[in-house]
């Protein structure tokens, strides 16, 4: 077993392989960017190197560097986490040239599968079923064009060397083809620097089953079975589960063989999953081989109860498999959530910023937090918005999303725009609590799980207005308390007034929109006038933020997080985010209109306008690529382009203003 | 610990009655209050807030710590005079909190006659001032007015307590480091110029806030200028050009804000100088108050019931219990705060006013506030007590009242006739804060007595003649007498005058003193020096 090992890699998985690594006696090194120089890996690790800027091209994918860091801390073995370098064969070679052994598979396997068309053909050589496609060399759009008719509509365009999502389009017809491929195209170079694509047919309500397959040095090959990754958004995982619900035991064998035909057809090392498509008769096809470990690993291991990070050192110190097919049984049922700063209502947009407030649930023998960031850290436009996997089990799925939906509940967020409530919604949901699942669960859902962002409900502004009440009570007490004159009378803050009635108006912002409460003070309450009607409100506050209102006679238990003069009502897991209208802020409100202004920050990458270009609404004006996905901006109307501010290859900030339109001159 | 106990029966038929009479009283005072804070009428209302300003008590409201008390000052001012429509005499004062701080407020009421100054503005204006002065408590005015109120010039600008008193207070309230804070929301025309002038810092409001010496017509009058009142005098003219404002404000909400944020900054420590305990609430209840008062104010009570049902614990610690027993002194606290309570409890004899003047001494000596609960119907008369120096133990006591320079807070909860009012620090006797109850009466003698007096001496003068005046007559000639003493003796005759700082309601006169306790806390607590007893 090795000594000491470099893991290659930020965030959470960072942190999770340090884990194990630290359990098994082995010391680790870090590696960071500029921006990460404070992250929550570089703290656990034993020694920590800095291996360039920001950018991920500059550092987390310099193999160059990364080995170097390797050779001089005197590492053994590196492990390359998932992303970034981890199936980079001539990451792999490299570091086998600079004699450190690449935890992972050997760089024939990951050249093997990381051409999708030429894992097709090996996968089809080998017996494992394929859905109709096209993984051929000739790249050309008329060549493409005509093999997706041969497929049928509808198609799906993916990057060859591709994974998570990029690079990939789902198209319904033939005029649509040639934009959603040069998109794709566009976006595999970037994120892979490869454009070539393949197509496959696009199937009506396939499930997304991979299996999680391992194979050691000695010949030795086991699955440890399947995960369910069917709930996507963007064509990016949110939740997987395992096992997949329902699976016939026979389907379940037949995949794990096919699983493990698949690795041995490549002479495959280490952790690998094997992705297939599952269609509603309960026939299985291959999609592509993963070479790495999944961010999704750990739903395995809560059934398998094995540790995956252990496998792959041990399979890669030429250790055997730890444990035998035979060994291997599923226990009970596992979720995981993929807990993201972004934002559900803005087509998942990531949403960039501080982690102000940041308390997971508890961790316990049912509920697992995979995370690299704590509270104070950032979400950055540089990396994965990711801030923590959320992972429950139960004895059965029941049980473990009632966990998944209780965990969710607790999750508190501030900051960031994140998903939670959406998981939440999504855990919530009959279909899924059915097990009613396929890859467009999300869009066929949509306007349940997210539904229009809408105003703040009564409850929600009662319990804003009385946490504003309560807060300023325990301030005014606080100040109090410190100051020479304590018990004076004029701490108090219940309004007392000379032979009459207080009131006071709370003015909040609710996504854009001014709403006034007038909340009138009453002996021990507050009568508010809310816009459903006036309801008598009291309650009071507990720990840091948690507050129990009788709301009208209901009882709300609440949490209220601020920062600033934002403020977050939880109830019962739903997030909803008002801010406190300052006064003093009313100055930097006046803004004029007829700009465009970036959603976020990120790089220009195509500009399809210029000064003088009359546009309609709709139209696209430029396309900003962040956070790897590329954001089409469009014209929010009719009009025409007075002056285009940034070129392909410039840095936006967010707000940042991209074009300014003016209104098109009346004709005659 | 010397609890008061209490003899009395809530659910007893008297008490009941007089809790009643009480509640009349109070929500009376009430409807008055309610009605004087709509300011203006409802036009002018409309016209106030359709321009986008805010009213002046929701500029208060804004102004102050959210759900902080706000303590009024003489809310009846002008109540009944100049045709009974200058509600509050047209400007809201009080005490409240901004920015953890007590400071004084002054708000004109535009909707109110323009805002402009009658002469009892003026009265209620200064007396905002006195109490900064006397409390050391930042000043705080919310422009709008148009300045001195023209038909009513001769009572509003020649005299020494005139319009031009308001900047000589300015300056020497600056003087002594009590800050001027200016917030221009509306016109500030001729001498009202001088009020953002002569502040420390000051506040105008975009479109809103003017201020100039001559307005547009008396500037093309006197020169054939043609010029907006923008322009002349808006907010760009004074923030960006001439320097008489220093903040620039986009609406009234961004003004006010802007003045908690100067209060935050004006590094200030309160440090009371008295010992103060963990308050505790009296183990009787004060809105019990209100049967305790006799609703026939002839009937004598035990002003004990009283003291009970306003001080920490209900806890008293009597001074000279067993001697001048009409008067009761003694040491208690008040949320906290160490007071001595002068109460009348009957006719002061000269026992009495020796044990108030020897009281008021001890109180003054160790630096501890005074109350006064005034119920008096004067001093003893008759040939014995003038024998035996009445005159001059009232002297003494009145000398002890006039020097002690302890915060003095006075309550009229009774009576308030003749010297009784002297010696239990009446106005004259610049108490730092005078509240009436609403069953209170006062003037220089009680309206039957001054009745009686007058025709004792109109028979007496038709008896020497040789007349006679049959009973019917006396009747009729007295009826009058005691009318215009029931109505000038009223409270509302008095707040309207600004006699007192406000009426209360008497349940609340433990809150209302605790908040002027407080209040009064902010200034040190200056050594007295008597004058010559005569002994």
């Amino acid at each position: 077993m090795f000594d000491k090992i470099l893991v290659a890699n930020r965030g959470e998985i960072a942190c999770r392989v340090i884990r194990t690594a630290q359990r098994m006696g082995i010391r680790t090194v870090a590696v960071f960017s500029d921006a990460d120089e404070g992250a929550r890996h570089v703290a656990m690790a034993d020694e920590a190197y800095r291996i360039g800027p920001a950018p991920a091209r500059e550092s987390y994918l310099r193999a160059d560097v990364i080995v170097e860091a390797a050779v001089r801390s005197g590492s053994q073995a590196v492990h390359p986490g998932y992303g970034f370098l981890s199936e980079n064969a001539g990451f792999a070679e490299a570091c086998a040239a600079a004699g450190i052994t690449f935890i992972g598979p050997p760089p024939s396997a990951i050249r093997a599968m990381g051409s999708k068309s030429a894992a097709k053909r090996i996968m089809e050589e080998a017996g494992v079923p394929l859905v109709p496609g096209y993984h051929g060399e000739d790249q050309s759009p008329d060549r493409l064009l005509r093999e997706a008719e041969r497929i049928g509509w509808p198609v799906l365009v993916k990057a060859t060397a591709g994974g998570g999502g990029k690079g990939m389009r789902a198209v319904l017809d033939a005029p649509s083809f040639p934009g959603a491929l040069a998109g794709a195209k566009r976006e595999s170079l970037a994120s892979f620097g490869d454009d070539r694509v393949l197509l496959e047919r696009y199937l009506a309500r396939p499930r997304h089953v991979e299996v999680q397959v391992f194979a050691d040095t000695l010949g030795g090959a086991v699955h440890l079975f399947e995960r369910d990754c069917s709930i996507q958004r963007r064509h990016q995982k949110v939740l997987e589960e395992a096992p997949a619900p329902g699976l016939a035991a026979e389907t379940r064998m037949a995949m794990g063989r096919a699983a493990v035909a698949a690795a041995r057809a490549i002479g495959y090392v280490g952790a690998g999953t094997v992705e297939f498509l599952l269609d509603e008769d309960g026939s299985f096809s291959f999609m592509e081989m993963n070479t790495r470990l999944q961010v999704e690993h750990p739903v395995t291991e809560m059934i398998t109860g094995q540790d995956l990070v252990e496998w792959q050192l041990r399979v890669a110190a030429g250790e055997p498999l730890p444990a035998a097919q035979e060994a291997l049984s599923i226990t009970g049922h596992a979720i995981e959530a993929r807990v993201y700063a972004e934002d559900p209502t803005r087509d998942f947009l990531p949403s960039i910023g501080r982690l102000d407030h940041l308390r997971p649930p508890r961790e316990s023998a049912h509920v697992r937090i995979d995370t690299g960031v704590r509270e104070g850290d950032s979400v950055t436009i540089h990396y994965d918005p990711m801030i923590a996997k959320l992972v429950v089990w139960d004895t059965s799925r029941a049980g473990a999303v009632r966990r998944l939906r209780a965990a969710l509940s607790e999750y508190q967020v501030v900051g960031v725009t994140t998903n939670l409530a959406f998981l939440g919604a999504v855990a919530a949901h009959p279909a899924y609590r059915a097990a009613d699942l396929d890859t467009r669960f999300i869009d066929r859902h949509r306007a349940d799980l997210i539904g229009e962002p809408g105003p703040a409900s009564d409850t929600v502004l009662a319990v804003a207005c009385l946490d504003e009440i309560l807060r300023r009570a325990t301030d005014a007490e606080r100040a109090a308390r410190a100051s020479a004159d304590p018990h004076s009378p004029w701490n108090r803050t219940h309004g007392w007034r000379l032979n009459a009635d207080y009131h006071h108006i709370f003015t909040f912002v609710d996504d854009g929109k001014f709403v006034r409460v007038v909340t009138q003070y009453r002996p021990g309450s507050v009568l508010l006038e809310l816009p459903g009607g006036q309801v008598e409100v009291r309650g009071s506050r507990h720990g840091l933020d948690e507050v129990v209102a009788d709301v009208g006679g209901a009882r709300v238990r609440a949490t209220v997080v601020r920062s600033g003069a934002d403020r977050v009502v939880m109830i019962n897991g739903r997030g909803h985010r008002l801010a406190l209208f300052d006064p003093d802020a009313a100055e930097e409100r006046d803004v004029g209109g007829g700009s465009l202004v970036a959603p976020m920050p990120g790089k220009v990458v195509a500009v399809m306008v210029e000064a003088g270009t009359e546009v309609k609404k709709g139209a696209p004006l430029l396309v900003l690529e962040a956070m790897k996905m590329e954001h089409t901006v469009v014209s929010p109307r009719d009009g025409k382009v007075a002056a285009v501010h940034y070129t392909p290859g410039s840095i936006v900030a967010d707000g940042a203003q991209l074009v300014t339109l003016e209104p098109v001159p009346e004709e005659g | 610990m010397s609890v008061l106990d209490t003899t009395l029966d809530p659910q007893s038929a008297d008490f009941r009655r007089n809790a009643e009479a009480m509640r009349r009283l109070v929500s009376d005072l009430r409807a008055q209050v309610a009605t004087v804070e709509l300011g203006g009428g409802e036009r002018a209302r409309a016209r106030h807030t359709e321009r986008g300003k805010l009213l002046p008590r929701e500029r208060v409201r804004q102004l102050l710590d959210v759900g902080t008390p706000f303590l009024e000052l003489s809310q009846l001012a002008a109540h009944g005079m100049y045709g009974g429509d200058v509600a509050a005499a047209g400007v809201v004062t009080g005490i409240g909190r901004v920015s953890g701080r007590e400071c004084v407020v002054v708000a004109n009421d535009a909707t109110v006659k323009g805002g402009s100054y009658f002469p009892l503005t003026v009265k209620k204006h200064l007396r905002a001032q006195e109490i900064a002065a006397q409390n050391r408590l930042p000043c705080i005015y919310l422009v709008d007015s148009g300045g001195a109120n023209l038909p009513t010039q001769d009572e509003v600008f020649p005299d020494r307590e005139h319009f031009g008193r308001i900047f000589f207070h300015q300056a020497n309230l600056s003087a002594a480091g009590i800050p001027q804070i200016a917030v221009v929301m509306g016109s500030c025309t001729a001498g009202g110029a001088y009020v953002p002038a002569m502040s420390d810092e000051s506040i105008i409001v975009r479109k809103q806030g003017t201020i100039f010496l001559g307005g547009p017509p008396l500037v093309k009058a006197a020169t054939g200028e043609v010029v907006s009142a923008e322009d002349l005098g808006g907010a760009d003219v004074h923030s960006r050009t001439s320097g008489v404002t220093d903040h620039y404000a986009t609406d009234d909400a961004h003004a006010l804000r802007i003045a908690r944020r100067i209060v935050s900054n004006l590094n200030h420590v309160k440090r009371p100088q008295v010992e103060i305990r963990q308050p505790a609430e009296p183990l009787l209840d004060p809105s019990e108050i209100h049967g305790v008062v006799p609703a026939d104010p002839r009937k004598p009570y035990d002003v004990r019931e009283v003291i009970a049902r306003v001080v920490d614990g209900s806890d008293l610690d009597e001074f000279k219990r067993l001697y001048g027993t009409t008067l009761v002194c003694g040491f208690a606290h008040v949320h906290g705060y160490p007071v001595g309570i002068v109460a009348n409890n009957g006719i002061l004899f000269s026992e009495s006013a020796l044990k108030g003047a020897h009281f008021i001494q001890l109180c003054a000596q160790r630096g501890i506030p005074l109350v006064f609960l005034q119920n008096i119907t004067g001093f003893m008369v008759g040939s014995k007590y003038e024998a035996g120096g009445i005159a001059k133990d009232g002297a003494k006591m009145v000398t002890a009242v006039a020097c002690a320079r302890v915060p003095k807070f006075t309550f009229i909860i009774g009576g308030s006739f003749g010297a009784g009012n002297y010696g239990m620090c009446g106005r004259a006797y610049s108490p730092r804060f005078l509240w009436m109850w609403p069953n209170a009466r006062i003037s220089v003698m009680g309206g039957e007595q001054a009745a009686s007096v007058l025709a004792q001496v109109k028979r007496d003068a038709m008896e020497a003649r040789g007349e006679t005046w049959p009973r019917e007559e006396e009747e009729r000639f007295k009826a009058p007498i005691r009318g215009q003493y029931e109505t000038q003796g009223h409270p509302y005759y008095a707040s309207a005058r600004l006699w007192d700082d406000g009426i209360i309601d008497p349940a609340e006169t433990r809150t209302v003193l605790g908040l002027g306790l407080s209040a009064a806390l902010n200034a040190p607590i200056e050594p007295t020096t008597f004058g010559v007893f005569r002994m």
